[in-house]
């Protein structure tokens, strides 16, 4: 079975959701008419990434009716779509969010579990942490959604796919540091590096959407990519340039690379709650 | 000294730092509403690298450089800060500020040198700042990290502007950039001064050279090496401590003056926004 995947790698106005949200659509209907299947949009695309104060007043909940949400709600008939904002829970807390709609229904939202509050990052000081990584259910299979830090910790990944994910979409707004000699930042050589290990060691797809652009002294690096169960680059976008990178997944190399390599069959997961269980005691 | 085992340390890949900075001055120039730049052009690599940055990230036209000699600037300084701006075709200026200057200086007869070039500085801020208006453009500063760090600049003089596009990079990488981007080699390895004061030079006022200090700053900021890590990695005791020192007390240079807090949200504590939410429409 082949999916259709679109990982839109774009810019956003800072704290401006509307003009945001439109971009969102022209995206979507660019990616319907090259026959997208699935839109993946960066961590935070409807909104901006260094939001600070702003954080408070751009937050929404991923409602039908919603005046933001309720064109994406109707635009996921043509198409599944994950799309992230910040949203503002019932109590006041704010969570950096993506949420997946599908056919006109709001399948599964995930809440940024891991706020990295160091060096450039001050996330902690305006969002509240996520309390659960939980993979779900679609028409193309078991996935998951995970939301940068998230993934710079092996856990949630590794939860992931021992709760059936086979598809990881990972949702970024990644600031570039690390000028050296290399061609690449060095953020971006780790980011990669971690992105197909992941791929490899789970024996999943892994797609990977960044974002580009610029936020006062912050540069978005792109480079959005998605890699194959056997850990392999199936295709990558530019690291400087908005774009809509369409790649097309044969699902069936899960049933190939697990016949030749059962990772996920031999993974000894009551080995691992025991020994954890040991440790952390 | 002899120290020079971390100088490659510094080695950036040129294409790629030029493409980021280029964007970077795009971006936060157009992207906030505006198309055009000025700078003061000085006849040192700093100022060069920059307009030639500038003018590449938005066209010679709507880059104006602003040559502002003191009647004591050495003359090498004017031609060479003419020959870069005839080689990229930008608009330019030249605006003495000696008739400015002096009546100041005259006023107050036992002025120091440190004084009288502390004024110089701050008349061509004034003079930047109020042709940013007539032109219609940013002023984009010059700073590097190295000066930074050290606080070899004038508060509210040469460390005034809209933008830094160069102030995270070394003296070293400045020079290793300008020489990529190919601002002439007389400019890039002259010995660097402010040209304050005739035969005034960086390296004889600070007591050390770029090469020296780049390395020590780069362990030290960069790697967050310790002190004593920085003397066991061979460096002078007595040369670390001076220069770390150097840095603790010109801090003040690159924050924003202190606001005393005494409401529930404070300017510059607890009122957090970005410079980029000022250009949102």
């Amino acid at each position: 079975m082949q999916l259709i995947l679109g990982l839109a790698q774009i810019k956003t106005v800072l704290g401006d959701v509307q003009t945001n949200l439109q971009k969102h659509l022209a995206y979507i209907e660019q990616a319907r008419q090259e026959g997208v299947q699935l839109l993946c949009f960066p961590e935070l695309s409807l909104t901006g990434y260094n939001l600070q104060d702003l954080t408070y007043e751009v937050a929404i909940r991923p409602a039908a009716d919603h005046p933001v949400f309720e064109p994406l709600y109707r635009a996921s008939h043509d198409l599944d779509l994950m799309v992230g904002f910040v949203e503002e829970d019932a109590r006041h807390r704010f969570f950096i969010a993506s949420a997946y709609l599908s056919q006109g229904k709001l399948v599964h939202v995930h809440r940024k579990c891991y706020l990295p509050t160091y060096s450039l990052f001050d996330e902690g000081r305006y969002f509240a942490w996520g309390d659960d990584v939980r993979a779900f259910d679609t028409r193309f299979g078991r996935m998951g959604i995970l939301i940068c830090e998230d993934f710079w910790h092996a856990s949630p990944p590794y939860l992931l796919w021992l709760d059936g994910a086979d598809i990881l979409l990972l949702a970024s707004a990644s600031p570039g540091r690390g000028l050296d000699r290399h061609e690449k930042l060095a953020s971006s050589r780790w980011v990669e590096r971690v992105t197909q290990a992941y791929a490899g060691l789970f024996t999943c797809f892994v797609a990977h959407t960044n974002r580009v652009g610029f936020e006062d002294g912050f540069n978005f690096w792109g480079g959005s990519m998605v890699y194959d169960p056997d850990g392999e680059l199936l295709a990558q976008a530019a690291y400087d340039g908005e774009e809509l990178l369409v790649v097309p997944v044969d699902l069936n190399q899960l049933h190939r690379t697990r016949a030749r390599l059962p990772l996920l069959r031999d993974e000894r997961t009551a080995l691992t709650m025991r020994i954890l269980t040991r440790i952390l005691e | 000294m002899a120290i020079s085992q971390f100088l490659h340390d510094l080695d950036i890949n040129t294409a790629l730092a030029r493409r980021l900075i280029v964007d970077f001055i795009r971006e936060e120039i157009v992207g906030v509403g505006f198309s055009r730049a000025v700078l003061g052009v000085s006849g040192g690599v700093d100022s060069a690298l920059v307009a030639y940055l500038t003018a590449e990230a938005l066209g010679p036209e709507n880059v104006l450089a602003l040559l502002m000699p003191y009647k004591s600037s050495a003359q090498i300084s004017l031609d060479h800060a003419k020959l870069v701006v005839e080689k990229l075709g930008i608009r330019h200026d030249v605006v003495e500020i000696t008739p400015m200057v002096d009546p100041l200086l005259a006023r107050f007869p036992d002025i120091t040198p440190l004084r009288a070039g502390n004024i110089m500085a701050r008349q061509r801020m004034i003079i930047l700042f109020d042709q940013s208006v007539a032109f219609g453009g940013l002023v984009v500063g010059t700073s590097n990290k190295t000066e930074s760090l050290l606080g070899y600049t004038t508060l509210y003089g040469d460390n005034a502007a809209a933008i830094h596009p160069i102030g995270d990079l070394y003296k070293y990488q400045v020079r290793q950039l300008a020489r990529a981007v190919g601002v002439p080699e007389e400019i890039i390895t002259k010995p660097p001064s402010a040209d304050l004061w005739p035969g005034q030079t960086d390296e004889g006022e600070l007591g050390y050279t770029y090469d020296e200090v780049d390395q020590l700053l780069y362990l030290l900021v960069d790697r967050r090496y310790k002190l004593e890590e920085a003397i066991e990695a061979g460096f002078p005791p007595d040369f670390v401590r001076k220069v770390w020192q150097t840095v603790r007390r010109m801090h003040y240079k690159r924050r924003l003056p202190i606001v005393m807090k005494l409401s529930q949200r404070t300017i510059g504590h607890d009122f957090l926004y970005l410079r980029d939410w000022a250009a949102r429409k």
